[in-house]
């Protein structure tokens, strides 16, 4: 009896002990799932979400705050796939935080830009080149159309053009069927 | 009448496929002969796939024929050149062949007429250059696959880490109905394409050499065979018609037996394939010195007059040909480049011919019946029957309809080969290709989007991360300064105190000095009283000064 006892606990502390020192050895560093939904996140850094980026916003999620459907720019897209990966059910996206927009690319009209870097502060991702009193541009290729630029701007010089379709980007449409169409 | 040949070797079978009307004949009646000069070429800078060339002459430029005009810009990418001399009229975005029916960066050339040709410089004895300069010489010709993909050839005859390859593959077999310019340029220009053959196979050092042709072209397998008489490792094959043997990875199954593995190439399994045309330019390219400025191109349909095969300077205006064979612009229904399965439809008449172009097809509803409506599937499993990548089409069909990618990809959908054997089975009518095309751009769409929105993570991250840094060396900055300035104040005081302190001192030995000046002249008075003043009065001074040396 009293061995059996000695024994048990001798294997509990020795479980013990290896568990903590696995739990110190193998700590996993932030929170993966943090890392999952954030990498359903289309990056724009935008906002809309009400949570300043794309980041924050996942965390939020991550923690039970916010809802899945808050990202205007992902889209009935971002929903499904959050859907899927948080086993949860689909619902429409929120109103309240915008309506899915066509892509676009912020455009500066050079003349009128009077050099004074706000909207290079502005920019989440650091698309915006230029310097204080020299002319800005945008580096269209980085831009993730989050329109984040366009209020700071003093002289209303900073656009929001639609992302015009080349022949590389163009793709096939969805076949159109005239009997559905129909009925 | 050749069943000798044929007889010797065996082979195999793909899966599916289908027997489609082929409407050769009416294109092969007249002989091919050169299309008339237009009066502007519109050179698109894409016509291959890859990336697009980039101009190398200014607007304005005159330009000799064969003369590069756009350079390639990285590996997968070819040049373009001038197809004739004259005067660059402009650079800019033209209307191309194209099934969006959008505009694309060209090049326009005014002909001069006079057709001056730039210095030539043909390769006298191609043995003697080692495979790679072939190779070279084969890119700077602007040389592409010219059966209707456009891959850029000098890729394809790089045997990569293997020495050597088994087989090279010319690929005769034409199989989609209504063209006809390999079928022509075999039959006309057996010697160029016999040549173009030697040269691709010393650079890919292939121990034989097939030539297939579909059956239903025995005056191309006759002048085919009669060229390669004396060659022993070159064998004209003779296969049975079916539609799509044509296409490489079902051709390399006819005739070796041997399968493409879904994620690899033609290479993989020691075979390259090459089209009878793009032969014959890389025969051009090595032993005449000419780059790739023309090409055959069947023009046929119903609309025109009288359907033939012309050899079309690349930019010409597909009306001026249309007009040329005698078509009726009015009648065309449906103008396609390439053939009715594989080919799209164009949506004006004055797009320019490119290096991909091997077909006009000025159709009317007789040569293609209007698309009827789409009516439910059936699940009757035709589709499948005829699947020549053994694919599940009706799978493919539902999961792409409904958008579900994931699935559409674990059912190989990039397999696919777009053939459209699929489609023209259908007894319900639906375009299956049509949504197999959808959900691939669907899928390419999203990757890309993933990828701009990995790069925008990181570039916000480091943002995040450079704003951090830099408040961190501001405050640094700052806890340096004020340590400075702490330091400087101590050291001002303690400066101050050393100054009190010798000011101090100073003020004392004055003190002193005073006292003992004093006390001096008390006692000399003291003694001028005695002795008389006169006599010690000089001394005074210097004892003064000896006093406060030692001191």
């Amino acid at each position: 009896m009293l061995a059996a006892i000695m024994v048990l606990s001798a294997l509990a502390v020795i479980f013990g002990l290896l568990l903590g020192f696995a739990a110190v050895r193998f700590k996993v560093e932030g929170d993966p799932l943090v890392d999952k939904i954030d990498a359903q996140l289309p990056q724009t850094q935008c906002g809309q979400c009400s949570y300043p980026g794309c980041r924050p916003y996942a965390e939020a999620i991550a923690k039970g705050e916010a809802d899945i459907n808050q990202c205007p720019p992902g889209g009935e897209t971002t929903i499904m796939a959050l859907a899927d990966l948080l086993d949860r059910d689909p619902k429409p996206l929120n109103p309240e935080n915008g309506v899915p927009q066509e892509k676009t690319v912020a455009v500066i009209d050079e003349s009128r830009c009077i050099g004074c870097t706000l909207c290079i502060q502005a920019c989440p991702v650091d698309a915006i080149l230029g310097a204080a009193k020299h002319m800005h541009t945008v580096i269209a290729s980085e831009c993730t159309g989050c329109d984040l630029c366009v209020e700071p701007c003093p002289v209303d010089c900073i656009d929001m053009a639609p992302i015009e379709q080349d022949i590389l980007t163009w793709k096939w449409p969805y076949p159109e069927n005239r009997l559905e169409k129909a009925s | 009448m050749s069943r000798e040949t044929g007889a010797t070797r065996r082979l195999w079978k793909f899966h599916g496929g289908v027997h489609p009307p082929q409407h050769k004949e009416i294109s092969t009646t007249l002989p091919v002969s050169a299309a008339r000069m237009p009066a502007r070429l519109v050179l698109p800078l894409h016509q291959h796939i890859g990336e697009p060339a980039e101009p190398t002459v200014a607007k304005g430029e005159k330009v000799l024929k064969g003369q590069m005009i756009a350079r390639p810009q990285g590996y997968v990418s070819a040049p373009v050149h001038a197809p004739t001399s004259g005067t660059i009229a402009d650079i800019g975005d033209y209307p191309v062949p194209h099934p969006s029916g959008l505009s694309a960066a060209c090049m326009v050339i005014e002909p001069d007429g006079e057709e001056c040709w730039m210095e030539r410089q043909p390769i006298e004895d191609y043995t003697t250059l080692p495979p790679s300069e072939l190779r070279n010489l084969i890119r700077e010709a602007g040389i592409v696959g010219l059966g209707g993909a456009g891959f850029p050839a000098y890729i394809k005859y790089n045997p990569g880490h293997q020495k050597a390859i088994q087989t090279l593959i010319l690929n005769g077999v034409e199989c989609e109905p209504f063209i006809t310019c390999d079928d022509m340029l075999m039959r006309e220009a057996p010697g160029d394409i016999i040549g173009g053959l030697r040269v691709i196979q010393h650079a890919l050092q292939a121990r034989e050499c097939l030539i297939a042709i579909e059956d239903n072209k025995p005056q191309a397998i006759a002048a085919l065979r009669q060229a390669v008489a004396g060659y022993d490792d070159i064998e004209v094959v003779e296969v049975p018609t079916l539609y799509p043997q044509g296409s490489e990875k079902q051709l390399i199954k006819v005739l070796t037996g041997k399968e493409v593995p879904a994620d690899g190439l033609a290479l993989n399994i020691g075979v390259v394939c090459a089209n009878v045309g793009t032969a014959a330019a890389v025969h051009r390219a090595i032993n005449r010195g000419e780059p790739l400025i023309s090409r055959y191109v069947t023009i046929t349909g119903s609309a025109v007059g009288a359907p033939r095969n012309l050899d079309v300077l690349l930019g010409t205006p597909m009306r001026d040909l249309i007009e040329e064979c005698d078509g009726d612009l009015g009648r065309i229904e449906r103008l396609i480049m390439g053939g009715p399965m594989m080919g799209f439809a164009l949506h004006r008449h004055d797009l320019p011919v490119i290096k991909t172009t091997n077909c006009i097809l000025a159709a009317t509803a007789k040569d293609l019946p209007p698309q009827r409506p789409e009516l439910p599937c059936i699940r009757c499993g035709a589709c499948a029957d005829v699947c020549p990548v053994n694919l599940l089409p009706q799978q493919l069909y539902w999961y792409s309809k409904h958008h579900n990618l994931d699935k559409v990809q674990e059912y190989d959908l990039f397999d696919c080969i777009e053939c459209g054997c699929c489609s023209y089975v259908c007894p319900s009518n639906i375009p299956l290709v049509q949504y197999f095309r959808y959900a691939k751009g669907d899928i390419w769409t999203q990757e890309r989007e993933k990828e701009k929105s990995d790069i925008a993570r990181r570039r916000h991250e480091f943002r995040q991360l450079r704003i951090e840094r830099e408040k961190a060396e501001r405050l640094a900055k700052r806890n340096r300064k004020k340590s400075a300035l702490k330091a400087d104040t101590a050291m001002a005081e303690r400066d101050k105190k050393k100054a009190e302190i010798q000011a101090a001192i100073a003020r004392t030995q004055a003190r002193r000095q005073a006292a003992m000046k004093e006390a001096e002249k008390r006692r000399k008075s003291f003694g001028k009283e005695a002795r008389g003043p006169m006599d010690e009065t000089p001394q005074q001074p210097d004892n003064a000064s000896d006093n406060e040396r030692k001191e």
